[in-house]
């Protein structure tokens, strides 16, 4: 074996100490970091997004392709099995990463957006029928918007939205004066994408099970951020993408409660999610394989467990520390900045940044920005009735990860200096 | 510096803060709505069109500093052009912004000229040209709305 794949094969990060939090070592194991964008210093703040991966998840993948490669669940040779146990003990890292009872309730995805379609299109057209009600939160993502909207014009139901005030919390009494037996299900975002208000989710939940309706998270910008314990929430459902978690693209997981899965039926029909096939009658596979139809993702799920690995090596309450700490730094910084205005001021954020400055649209900040090598999301973050709610075409955000620092935080609000001595 | 300087040029930072023919129109012959949904740009442009003369422009709407002076500018060159100046005007001002600028004159740019920095910058281009695809709707009598999507 190369050195190479020995030191892939230890998926913490490169530091053996925690303390302090060994941000050199950190950002060491992220070779796009040292590269250069627009003949300047690569400064990524778009991490909400999507965030960059390590090297043991690069390497990974790489290992897989070059020594592991082979269908999964199908063949008796060798390297099927391996393929198969590395993408099963995935599966079980998934697990005990959010905490779920149980294997089998672990699904693997494309993504957050497909997992949230997964439940509407089968837990959704079997249970909710015409006049019931689905709450939403006024921060979603478009994709936790879509597809219930999708589910309530079939079912000629309703998607009702809980309001937030202006910092962008959700208002509580007005969700619990929502909540009325006609409400299937509550969708929410862990934390908002946009704005960065992180939910008081398990409060949600206590509140919709109360009620008698289920709960689906919106996983999605949770996940990178927080320690999450699915059964400590209580969550039905919980959703998340690998790639905002400094795994792959095209990889993404569904956590359901068992009993659910259990009863709800196959989405996508194919090969592997089927016990025995004849043109009379299909029988359909356990969980999860009922809900993984046709060959898998494999790289995705066993690069997946690297990069969970990864962030549990340093530790989630340790990330969320550093991260809350630098995006303190951040929003002072960018407070003393002459008519820059933040949106989303909620007490309970995670690293997210969000702004807009007097005079200036905020995509001729992204162009600007981008010249100093400063990338930050700029346009209506997929969340467009939320610009609508306080009333901004669009937004500046900067979103920070695990590798960011101070530094960085000078640099954007350095380029944001920049911005105004073009416009001013 | 110098790359931001030649995208943002004098005469786009002035139509920006000071967009000209910016009002609705009453007695407008066509309003047509255009539409980036990346960055949120949202303009009306109201056309008064006699014959083949385009008598008057002017806009609404809200965008980013190169849209909405792309626009201010595209209301001041046209007006008073027949449709098919416009049009060619449109066809000029396309190849100007994605680099194509053989054979342009800078007597025909006039002030579309400072615009030329755009083509650096592939991402703008959709923003420079919003309001002239929106414009050539209205000419051609399609009242739907236009995205550069």
């Amino acid at each position: 074996m190369t050195k190479n794949a020995v030191l892939a094969e230890d998926p913490r990060p490169s530091a053996l100490g925690t303390q302090p939090y060994p941000i050199e070592r950190i950002r060491a194991d992220f070779p796009i970091l040292a590269r250069s964008a627009r003949g300047k210093r690569l400064v990524y703040l778009d991490n909400a997004a999507t965030t960059q991966k390590p090297r043991q998840v690069i390497d990974r993948i790489v290992r897989y392709y070059t020594e592991e490669n082979s269908n999964v669940h199908r063949g008796v040779h060798y390297l099927s099995e391996l393929a198969t146990m590395e993408y099963e003990n995935a599966r079980g890292a998934v697990q005990r990463f959010v905490n779920a009872a149980d294997e089998k309730e672990i699904i693997f995805t494309r993504g957050t957006t497909e997992a949230i379609n997964l439940v509407a299109q089968t837990w959704g057209r079997t249970n909710v029928r015409e006049g019931d009600e689905i709450l939403i939160s006024a921060i979603e993502h478009h994709s936790n918007i879509v597809p219930w909207q999708m589910l309530a014009q079939e079912k000629s139901a309703s998607v009702r939205v809980v309001p937030v005030n202006d910092a962008g919390e959700l208002l509580m009494d007005e969700y619990e004066r929502m909540l009325n037996p006609r409400v299937k299900l509550v969708a929410v975002g862990h934390a908002s994408n946009a704005l960065g208000t992180i939910n008081p989710v398990k409060r949600i939940v206590e509140l919709a099970h109360a009620n008698g309706s289920l709960v689906l998270v919106d996983g999605a910008q949770g996940v990178p951020h927080l320690h999450v314990d699915v059964r400590d929430l209580d969550a039905d459902f919980y959703a998340f993408s690998g790639h905002k978690v400094y795994g792959p693209t095209g990889i993404g997981v569904l956590y359901g409660r068992q009993a659910l899965l259990e009863a709800m039926p196959p989405w996508q029909g194919g090969g592997d999610m089927i016990l025995s096939v004849s043109y009379e009658k299909t029988t359909y596979n356990a969980l999860p394989y009922k809900f993984e139809a046709g060959t898998p993702n494999i790289a995705g799920v066993i690069a997946l467990q690297s990069a969970l690995d990864y962030v549990s090596g340093i530790g989630l309450d340790a990330i969320a520390a550093y991260e809350h700490d630098l995006r303190v730094y951040a929003t002072e910084r960018l407070q003393e900045i002459d008519g820059l205005r933040l949106i989303g001021t909620a007490r309970e954020k995670a690293a997210v940044v969000s702004f807009v400055l007097e005079g200036v649209h905020p995509h001729d900040i992204g162009t600007i920005l981008d010249q100093e090598g400063v990338a930050i999301r700029t346009g209506h973050h997929c969340a467009q009735p939320l610009m609508m709610r306080f009333n901004v075409p669009a937004t500046g955000r900067a979103s920070f990860g695990l590798y960011n620092t101070r530094e960085e935080a000078d640099a954007l609000v350095a380029a944001l200096h920049k911005v105004i001595e073009v416009f001013r | 510096m110098s790359d931001l300087r030649e995208l943002y040029q004098q005469v786009i930072l002035d139509h920006n803060k000071n967009p000209r023919n910016f009002h609705e129109m009453s007695d407008a012959t066509s309003r047509v709505e255009g539409y980036n949904p990346l960055c949120g740009d949202h303009y009306t442009v109201f056309l008064k069109v006699d014959g083949e003369t385009v008598r008057e422009v002017s806009f609404t709407g809200n965008g980013c500093a190169i849209s909405k002076a792309s626009a201010s500018v595209m209301s001041s060159t046209v007006k008073g052009k027949s449709r098919e100046e416009a049009e060619r005007l449109f066809e000029t001002f396309h190849r100007l912004v994605t680099g194509d600028e053989s054979g342009l004159s800078t007597a025909e740019l006039g002030r579309m000229a400072a615009f030329s920095g755009v083509s650096e910058f592939p991402a703008r281009v959709k923003c420079a040209t919003l309001a002239w695809h929106t414009l050539r709707n209205g000419l051609e009598g399609r009242d739907e709305k236009v995205t550069t999507e």
